[in-house]
């Protein structure tokens, strides 16, 4: 030892004290995480910066303001509307007069004529009583309140988007009409409450925002999905378990190999180009339909489930193979009935991860017809719900951001969280299925 | 192995109701997406006030709604295409190769072009044609030669205006707004300010000489905004001395964030653009397919009831929205109810 010592010339070392060296691999140690929490941060900064900003403007699209107003319709009033070639604008003059009668029993003076007052109604009042009407019509003559919706301009002061300056040149509404709102909201004839009509409800034109709802592109998301299911699921779970299990390793598997993960990189609008001439422009399918849609979402969501499929196979050990072909299993028993219920929880898992990503998807839809103003028929039946025109979420929240008035603005980041709710969801039970029932060996 | 069966019988039943798509029963409408506000606030009315499905009104721009109408005869075709601008003899043609001779031309009404800046920003109220030509032209004739355009404030184009950098908004070519602007702003600023003649004398040809007028510089203060008009207000809201080019119903509906310019000494509003006073305006469109009429369910009613002095007449809900309306309306309305295609 102290032989050593005294031969070879080594550097003084003390486990007390450290050496320039050590202290130097230390510091690029300390520095590497510091620049690790530094991205960390910054990611997480921008998470919240982005939620922050969905949220704040987008819950207000949740509420909405309503008038309360009382009324009686009579038969006569009906027929004279029902004859005429605009209705519900009929309708609508109906329930100017009611709210001046609100008006007059609340005690708040106002000079405005009728067509000035009504500004501060929805256009979709006349609708709205239209349909009540033709769907009750034992209710005639019978003292009956209503909530109507308030228009957009009326509802962006009760939210604080809409102030008397900006309305200064503003023919859609006055700052006169502003002082009678504050009355009436005294008065308890307005009032912003939850408005479950921006959930369940169609889309609205330009003109009438207040109206907008995403019910409908939610039920366009859904057939699409379930297209996208029925097509992309067994076919990836199909060519897969091919790939995986039964096709001979040789440049040909290879080439499909290599193109399945290229066709998982390719970018979404590719799909849409492609599904428009293939699904519109040869096989002659509906424009705006959601089985295109689905179909073209089927072609960008295969390659997620071929790779994950084959990973979750690949996932299950070969002694249970051998295991299956020992006992005299033929290869397809031993793939079906002990590979592929084990690999079940991976494949699950990918697809439900395949169909968030095609929820989400707007590029392709642009293409196809989805956007506009299309989601406002409900599908009657079955097969209405895959061929009739409507929209999908994305593509709903895309043509509400692109509208000129800016309640839609408002709708579209409303729609976002919708939309966010629904992808956290599958996302969430995607993680589910796999802590559940994923086995590890 | 039963789930397969399933899957594939699934897949055989969505095939099945492909094939059975037919006999649509709603209206199909593309095109313009000026228009399209208009035609889907008509779309609405329609389906509450009949009892035919509402119509599907999809954008995309007037060239390529045209171009869909045009792919031929039958209902995997649109019905309908909205224009902001009259269609060319180039798309009539082409429309005849596919079978689609019988169009019915229908004039909807007026829509203004108007040009704001920020709300808080400078005021341009000294706006002529000719301004509009000078500071956004690639090049301008001095001494017999073409020079590329030195301008770089407005009060360099005309004293009047305040001392601001050139930064315009203009809709990119794929707008049919786009053809209006260079029609009846720059081409006319071209010859009001005497450069078309400086041109034609320089010996250009005229077709030339106009083409030279309605050329955009390309050095960064003109941006052609391919987009909507809502990227257009993106755009001015983050430059202070941005001018940009809108529909006269987008500023209406954003009053509270743009400051709208005079041309020509005139405010923009729907009575001075009716009354002939502000000069940058153009007629909507919209094209019916006349072989669909009969074989559509609603088809001429949709058209009826858009072009109804209720609807597109100047106390209706389009003008409300921003609309100039027709003084013909009932010219139009006699053709519809004839059934009277282009050319007849």
């Amino acid at each position: 030892m102290t032989d050593t010592d005294a031969n070879t010339p080594r550097r003084k070392s003390s486990l007390l004290e450290l050496d320039a060296r050590t202290r130097k691999r230390n510091a690029a140690e300390t520095r590497f995480k510091v620049y690790g929490l530094i991205a960390v941060g910054i990611g997480l900064a921008f998470l919240l910066a982005l939620m922050v900003a969905i949220i704040s403007n987008g819950t207000r699209a949740f509420t909405q303001t309503f008038i309360t107003v009382e009324m009686t319709l009579t038969a006569e009033e009906i027929e004279a509307a029902e004859a005429s070639v605009l209705k519900t604008g009929k309708y609508k003059e109906m329930v100017g007069t009611a709210i001046e009668t609100a008006l007059g029993r609340a005690g708040i003076d106002t000079d405005m004529d009728q067509k000035t007052l009504l500004l501060m109604l929805s256009s979709s009042a006349g609708a709205d009583l239209r349909d009540y009407v033709l769907a009750n019509p034992e209710m005639l003559d019978q003292p009956l309140t209503f909530d109507f919706l308030a228009s957009s301009r009326v509802d962006g002061y009760l939210k604080g988007r809409v102030t008397r300056e900006s309305l200064s040149e503003d023919k859609n509404l006055d700052a006169a009409h502003l002082d009678l709102v504050d009355q009436m909201r005294d008065a308890g004839i307005v009032e912003r409450r939850f408005n479950w009509r921006f959930i369940t409800g169609a889309d609205a034109s330009e003109s009438r925002p207040e109206a907008a709802g995403m019910g409908l592109s939610m039920i366009g998301s859904l057939f699409m999905m379930l297209v996208v299911l029925a097509c992309a699921l067994p076919i990836g779970v199909a060519a897969s378990i091919y790939l995986e299990e039964f096709a001979p390793k040789n440049r040909f598997t290879d080439l499909i190999e290599v193109n399945i993960s290229n066709l998982a990189a390719v970018p979404s609008i590719v799909f849409g180009i492609l599904g428009l001439a293939v699904f519109i422009q040869v096989a002659h399918l509906p424009q705006s339909a959601p089985l295109v849609g689905g179909l073209t979402l089927t072609l960008m969501t295969l390659p997620t489930i071929v790779i994950s499929t084959r990973a979750s196979l690949k996932a299950v050990p070969p002694s249970i193979r051998d295991a299956a072909l020992g006992v005299g299993a033929s290869k397809m028993q031993a793939t079906f009935h002990h590979v592929l219920p084990l690999a079940m929880p991976g494949i699950l898992t990918g697809t439900i991860i395949g169909l968030a990503q095609a929820l989400g998807e707007t590029a392709p839809l642009l293409l196809i017809g989805m956007v506009g103003f299309i989601a406002t028929n409900a599908p009657e039946t079955l097969a209405d719900g895959f061929l009739a025109p409507n929209s999908a979420m994305p593509a709903q929240i895309y043509e509400w951001a692109k509208r000129a008035d800016p309640a839609y603005y408002e709708r579209a980041w409303g729609g976002i969280i919708i939309l966010l709710v629904f992808l956290l969801a599958m996302n969430f039970v995607a993680i589910l299925l796999r802590r559940r029932f994923e086995r590890r060996w | 192995m039963k789930r397969t069966t399933l899957s594939v019988s699934v897949l055989a039943l969505a095939a099945m109701t492909a094939t059975a798509a037919a006999a649509r029963d709603n209206v199909q409408v593309a095109g313009s997406s000026t228009v399209l506000p208009y035609a889907s606030i008509v779309a609405e009315l329609f389906g509450e006030n009949t009892d035919l499905p509402t119509p599907v009104v999809e954008s995309g721009g007037s060239s390529a709604g045209l171009a869909r109408f045009c792919e031929g005869v039958g209902e995997n075709t649109i019905d309908i295409a909205n224009a902001s601008r009259a269609i060319r003899q180039k798309e009539i043609d082409a429309c005849a190769e596919n079978g689609v001779t019988d169009i019915i031309e229908v004039r909807i009404g007026y829509d203004g072009i108007v040009f704001a800046s920020q709300k808080n920003g400078p005021a341009y109220d000294a706006f002529q044609p000719a301004d509009w030509y000078l500071a956004l032209a690639a090049e301008l004739p001095a001494d017999g030669a073409m020079v590329s355009n030195p301008n770089t404030t407005w009060a360099e184009v005309n004293g009047d205006l305040p001392a601001e950098e050139i930064l315009a908004f203009i809709p990119g070519t794929k707008h049919g707004t786009r053809e209006v602007f260079e029609e009846k702003v720059l081409l006319q600023g071209c010859e009001d300010t005497g450069a078309l003649a400086a041109m034609e004398a320089m010996g250009m040809d005229e077709d030339a000489a106009e083409a030279a007028c309605m050329a955009v510089r390309a050095d960064g203060r003109s941006i052609d905004i391919d987009g909507d008009y809502t990227e257009t207000l993106a755009r001015v809201d983050a430059n202070a001395n941005a001018l940009g080019v809108f529909g006269l119903a987008f500023y209406e509906n954003n009053t509270d964030s743009l400051k709208v310019a005079t041309m020509g000494g005139v405010a923009p509003s729907t009575e001075t653009i009716a009354s002939g006073d502000y000069p940058v305006s153009r007629p909507l469109f919209f094209y019916i397919k006349a072989a669909h009429l009969g074989v559509i369910p609603g088809l001429k009613e949709y058209a009826q009831f858009f072009m109804a002095d209720e609807i597109a007449g100047p106390d209706g809900p389009l003008a409300a929205y921003g609309l100039v309306s027709d003084p013909e309306l009932a010219a139009t309305q006699a053709m519809i109810e004839a059934e009277q295609t282009m050319g007849n």
